[in-house]
């Protein structure tokens, strides 16, 4: 009859119960880097030639302008193809996935975001030699969106 | 019900490349937020968004709950041709709207 509950054995219990459900409902980083993996397939991605503009302090996570610019001549050989955006905290780690040729001569894409909480926000790059580059900004967020209904 | 606003230069210079910006009313409900009676609101998103001049696609980009609401696109292209310019928007509960603007090419 060892069966008695220490403190100790009933406070980490406790702990795990806890913090479960939050984990849970949210994207973490592993579930970014898996999202990643998903549209890069596996490939390296490098640092570099993608710039991530977006405000270091946000007051409204509900609107977040974000702005992903990439450095590519845009020509039929030598293009972006897509630019990917993934988050760290919101509850799935996609943001957008946008699709680009050589028709758009700039290889820039700006929209505002939601932010459920101070995090990490990636973009990935594709060019049209399959190569993945990327840039990470991280952000913090005062009031975060999706948490009730203000209408 | 739908209200777009688009932005885009009414002439452009051959080979030029021009800004478009697309906004749409949307709520862009998440599926993650309780209502005020405590259950879950339905995800309602526009899930796809499409840009095409004359016909053929220059531009699109899928949307996830983490779009803001009333999305607003910005982006880019080479104006080769006059014509027109159409912007499409897709997503749940059946929801569809296009709107389309004329530009000169000179």
């Amino acid at each position: 009859m060892a069966a008695r509950t220490t403190r100790r054995a009933f406070i980490a219990g406790a702990a795990v119960v806890s913090v479960l459900p939050v984990a849970a409902a949210r994207a973490t980083p592993a579930t970014m880097a898996a999202a990643i993996e998903e549209v890069t397939g596996g490939k390296p991605v490098r640092e570099g030639r993608v710039t991530l503009d977006v405000p270091p302090l946000v007051e409204n996570g509900n609107a977040v302008p974000l702005t992903v610019s990439v450095e590519s001549p845009m020509n039929e050989g030598d293009h972006v193809r897509a630019v990917h955006v993934f988050n760290e905290k919101n509850p799935q780690p996609h943001v957008f996935h946008a699709r680009l040729g050589p028709r758009n001569g700039k290889a820039q894409v700006a929209t505002r975001i939601k932010l459920g909480d101070s995090q990490r926000i990636v973009a990935i790059a594709e060019t049209s030699q399959g190569e993945f580059f990327s840039a990470g900004a991280d952000v913090i967020v005062t009031l975060a969106a999706c948490l009730e209904d203000l209408t | 019900m739908t209200n777009v606003l688009i932005n885009v230069p009414r002439t452009a210079r051959k080979g030029e490349v021009i800004e478009l910006k697309a906004l749409i009313m949307h709520p862009m409900e998440t599926g993650f937020r309780p209502g005020t009676n405590g259950t879950i609101i339905p995800r309602n998103i526009i899930e796809r968004f499409v840009a095409t001049w004359n016909g053929a696609e220059i531009f699109s980009m899928d949307f996830s709950p983490a779009v803001a609401a009333n999305p607003f696109v910005s982006f880019f292209a080479v104006a080769e041709e006059s014509g027109t310019i159409a912007f499409r928007w897709t997503g749940d509960e059946g929801f569809e709207a296009e709107e389309s603007v004329a530009i000169d090419v000179a």
